[in-house]
């Protein structure tokens, strides 16, 4: 088993190192061979582990291996060992498939627009960095991880480094996410601090043996400061800005990192650290609180967009929300499962939206697209599929994980009824900014320019292959679940009960008493009815009375610019943290510290004065033998006053 | 017979005497000898030591010291003739182009 | 005999003071040469002969004689009197007085005037010298010898008129 994970990890680092090294030499196909069979290897070696731990006698324990000595300094010790229970099962295999997927996408998507090496290069180690997070046995190592993906992250979002707004989307994302992972780091700390070990295994058995109420205060902070790392990474409030800057890299990195996995790994650290939020149920509150809030605020922002890259960040940025909620209440296994659907019918959203943008010749804005069903059929439909997924209609994934996560909202055991009833309305924004969005590129009278609409075609098959692909697991994955109330077992949440059951059990004791007044079924039914709202709603004001949009917004121009602005966040950050810090930059640390005291000051300071002493001890020197016999006979004088001072 | 303290104190009167001259005066010569009642001061104080520790080594030292006067001598006021027939001058104080 | 010490303890004392204190550089010579002889006899009263001769002979006979050659050579007439280093003129005085108070506090210091008798007659002829110096002393010897041999070399060539 241990060999298993070590083969899963290593081609793509391999990849990474050939196509790195000698990937300029290599022709096109060559590179990709390489990107692409380092990735399905790790798939497929993936997918082996998984089969080898499910039929291993001692699961659902997990496998823990240890493969060297990492750190040992003092009480500190991290090794380099991997940990592989029932989630990491889940994580590799999403990722791993999707990844591969991706990077099948990439060859077609990629074939003209130059650094082809380069970009199987990032797009391995950022598969190698993701799979070292999520195998991680210890929170070092997963910081390790962390970083790798938040490294690749940059590097690809600034891939095309001589546009000016994509290194800036780069280095945004990358100092961003920087704050939360102080955050973080100063919780890891805490952690070794308080448990002298920073192993999950030693950490949570420790924390599962403390009685309730027991060291909560340093847990809650803990569990705070982990998941201000989690902001950062998963763009939940105040750290989301740099998400929608990111979609300057190409779209299969946004497909890849930004929708599918690294900003999933803000989830993967909750809920593996749901030892420590068990005992701390004031941190899952605010991470429930704080995910809610994302999730509706994010809907509100896309129901405005016209870059159709754009809308579809800010609805990852409100999905992530719907799973942090997930894990907020205590359904960790809702959370997890929603990531999984996620990550397939986002990523798919993402590539689709790809595929329309190679078709027309790099043209985003939706206002500029339409009728676009015709000309590009396998696009279209898998886009349709994808839509309904996340717009949460029954028999697609979307729906199981969704409604999951609303469920326990409602009823979990930190769960609040305001919680169900946003995170329901935001449902039903969802539905109607992406079938808006459907209905804006695909449907209608086409508003695309003469020379555009000429060229438009479907995609080849290496783009077409992967996306129908993701589509059928949008419909499927969702199966893996179904839910008590359509007389199902919840497979799913069974799966990754021994991961999550003693978290789950014991936060029951901090449940809210008193009876909840709508049934499972009712909660669904509500869902349901937003959604379908939502849908109508994008269907009259997008394809029946398609001046109305217009006509409102200037109705409501007040509220239709604070979305289209964003909330102007952005430039209230600029006001805050951004100008200060370049103001400080600029007038106090270059030129008071750097130019005037360390330049002048210590370095021409240090120099003048050295000269002015030389100067001063010149005129001793003043070529005069008088002079000089009385400097020797007062320095003979004084010599002879030390040698006879009494003693 | 003479107590040694006083040979001595002859002899440091001698070399302040000395010190003084290449202290105050200006023509090189002057200087020079001065230097000379320096070194005789000296060897008054080996003399008087070799007599009041009865060892012979004290006037050997002198001995050298009369040799090696000499020598400097002859050679330091070649050195004078040399520079005076350069800077036509010997005041001390003309002499400073070893001035930094 | 004692006092014949202070005699001419006193004789040099006094030249040494118009070595000094003489304007023309000539004067200064001849006082020098009343020093050197003053302090052959003082040498003498303190039973060093071979050295007292040799004083006499080296140093006054020939190392003052050079002098007096070089003196008139150069013509050097009346010095005139200039004050260019500004230390020389303020500290010199007092550093003199002050110096001369140490040494003279320091031999006073480490040999009270009662109480050291001199040892026994010591015999410093020639023989006796001679003795050491051609044994104890002889590397010295040999390379004062080479060290005459260089100055009488540096003395010709620095005063060549020309090359």
């Amino acid at each position: 088993m241990e060999t298993l994970l070590i083969l899963m990890l290593l081609p793509p680092l391999l990849g990474t190192m050939l196509n790195g090294i000698l990937g300029r030499r290599f022709s096109q196909a060559m590179v990709s061979l390489v990107g692409c069979g380092a990735s399905g290897l790790s798939m497929v070696f993936a997918l082996l582990s998984a089969w080898v731990y499910s039929s291993s006698a001692s699961q659902p324990a997990p496998f823990i291996h240890s493969y060297f000595t990492w750190i040992e300094s003092g009480n500190l010790r991290a090794d380099y060992a991997l940990y592989y229970d029932r989630l990491t099962l889940v994580m590799t295999v999403t990722v791993t498939v999707v990844a591969f997927l991706i990077h099948l996408y990439s060859r077609g998507y990629m074939e003209q627009e130059g650094g082809y090496y380069r970009f199987f290069t990032y797009l391995n180690l950022f598969l190698f960095m993701m799979l070292t997070l999520v195998t991680a046995a210890n929170y070092p190592l997963l910081f390790v991880g962390w970083e790798g993906v938040g490294l690749c992250s940059y590097l690809l979002i600034g891939f095309y480094f001589r546009r000016k707004s994509a290194s800036d989307a780069g280095k945004k994302a990358f100092i961003v996410t920087r704050l939360g992972d102080a955050g973080f780091t100063v919780g890891v700390a805490l952690l070794f601090w308080t448990f002298g070990s920073l192993n999950f295994q030693s950490v949570f058995g420790r924390i599962t043996a403390l009685p309730a109420g027991d060291m909560q205060s340093t847990l809650t902070a803990i569990g705070i400061l982990l998941f201000l790392g989690a902001v950062g990474k998963s763009a939940q409030i105040p750290l989301y800005v740099w998400l929608p800057d990111a979609m300057e890299g190409p779209t299969p990195v946004s497909a890849l990192i930004h929708a599918a996995t690294m900003v999933t790994a803000g989830v993967y650290l909750v809920a593996r650290s749901n030892p420590i939020y068990s005992h701390a149920p004031l941190a899952l509150e605010v991470v429930a609180v704080v995910g809610c809030l994302t999730a509706f605020y994010a809907a509100t922002i896309a129901l405005t967009q016209n870059d159709l890259k754009r809308m579809l960040a800010y609805s990852t940025i409100s999905q992530l929300g719907y799973m942090f909620i997930g894990c907020g209440v205590g359904v960790f296994a809702a959370g997890i499962f929603h990531l999984m659907t996620h990550a397939f019918f986002k990523s798919l959203l993402f590539l689709c939206a790809g595929s329309v943008m190679h078709a027309l010749n790099g043209e985003l804005d939706m206002r500029k697209m339409g009728g676009l069903r015709h000309k590009m059929k396998t696009t279209f439909l898998t886009f349709f599929i994808a839509t309904l997924a996340i717009s949460g209609l029954p028999g697609l994934s979307g729906f199981f994980s969704k409604d999951e996560i609303l469920a326990g909202a409602y009823e979990g055991p930190l769960g609040h009824p305001w919680l169900y009833w946003l995170g329901t309305l935001t449902a039903g924004l969802t539905a109607f900014y992406m079938f808006r969005a459907l209905f804006m590129t695909f449907f209608g009278a086409s508003r695309m320019a003469p020379e555009v609409e000429h060229h438009v075609h479907e995609s080849g098959s290496k783009m077409t292959v992967p996306l129908l692909v993701l589509a059928l697991f949008s419909i499927v994955a969702g199966d893996v679940s179904w839910p008590k109330a359509f007389g199902g077992s919840e497979a799913f949440d069974r799966y990754l009960e021994p991961v999550f059951k003693t978290s789950e059990d014991f936060l029951q004791a901090y449940a809210h008493p008193g009876g909840h007044a709508l049934a499972s079924g009712a909660l669904m039914m509500f869902t349901l009815v937003f959604v379908v709202v939502g849908i109508l709603v994008a269907y009259w004001l997008y394809l029946k009375s398609t001046r109305l949009p217009a006509l409102l917004a200037e109705r409501f121009s007040w509220l239709y610019n604070i979305l289209i602005h964003k909330y102007y966040v952005d430039e209230f950050y600029n006001w805050l943290v951004v100008r200060p810090l370049c103001t400080v930059s600029e007038k106090f640390l270059w030129q008071r510290v750097d130019v005037e005291a360390i330049d002048g000051v210590m370095v021409n300071g240090t120099g003048e004065e050295v000269a002015g002493v030389g100067n001063l001890l010149r005129r001793i020197q003043s070529g005069n033998i008088r002079s000089y016999a009385s400097w020797v006979l007062l320095g003979a004088t004084l010599w002879l006053v030390y040698v006879l001072w009494p003693r | 017979m003479v107590p040694l303290s006083h040979v001595l104190a002859l002899s440091a009167v001698l070399f302040v005497i000395g010190a003084a001259g290449f202290v105050f005066r200006k023509n090189i010569i002057t200087v020079f000898m001065c230097i000379e009642l320096m070194l005789n001061a000296v060897n008054l104080a080996f003399i008087g030591f070799s007599r009041y520790l009865g060892n012979l080594d004290g006037q050997l030292f002198v001995f050298f010291v009369i040799v090696v006067a000499a020598a400097e001598a002859a050679v330091g006021l070649a050195i004078i003739i040399a520079v005076f027939r350069n800077r036509d001058s010997l005041n001390i104080e003309d002499l400073d182009s070893m001035k930094l | 005999m004692v006092v014949l010490f202070y005699i001419f303890a006193a004789l040099a004392v006094v030249a040494a003071i118009s070595v000094v204190a003489q304007r023309t550089p000539i004067y200064s010579a001849l006082s020098l040469i009343v020093v050197l002889c003053s302090l052959a006899a003082v040498y003498l009263l303190l039973g060093a002969e071979f050295i007292a001769v040799i004083q006499v002979i080296v140093y006054a006979g020939a190392i003052m004689v050079l002098f007096v050659f070089v003196i008139m050579l150069l013509n050097a007439g009346r010095e005139v009197p200039t004050h260019r280093s500004r230390i020389a003129k303020w500290l010199g005085a007092p550093l003199v007085a002050a110096f001369l108070a140490e040494v003279l506090l320091a031999v006073w210091k480490q040999f009270p005037a009662a109480g050291t008798r001199p040892a026994a007659s010591l015999d410093a002829g020639p023989a006796a010298i001679g003795h050491l110096l051609f044994r104890n002393y002889v590397l010295p010897f040999e390379v004062t010898s080479i060290l005459i041999l260089v100055a009488i070399l540096g003395a010709v060539v620095l005063a060549k008129k020309e090359f």
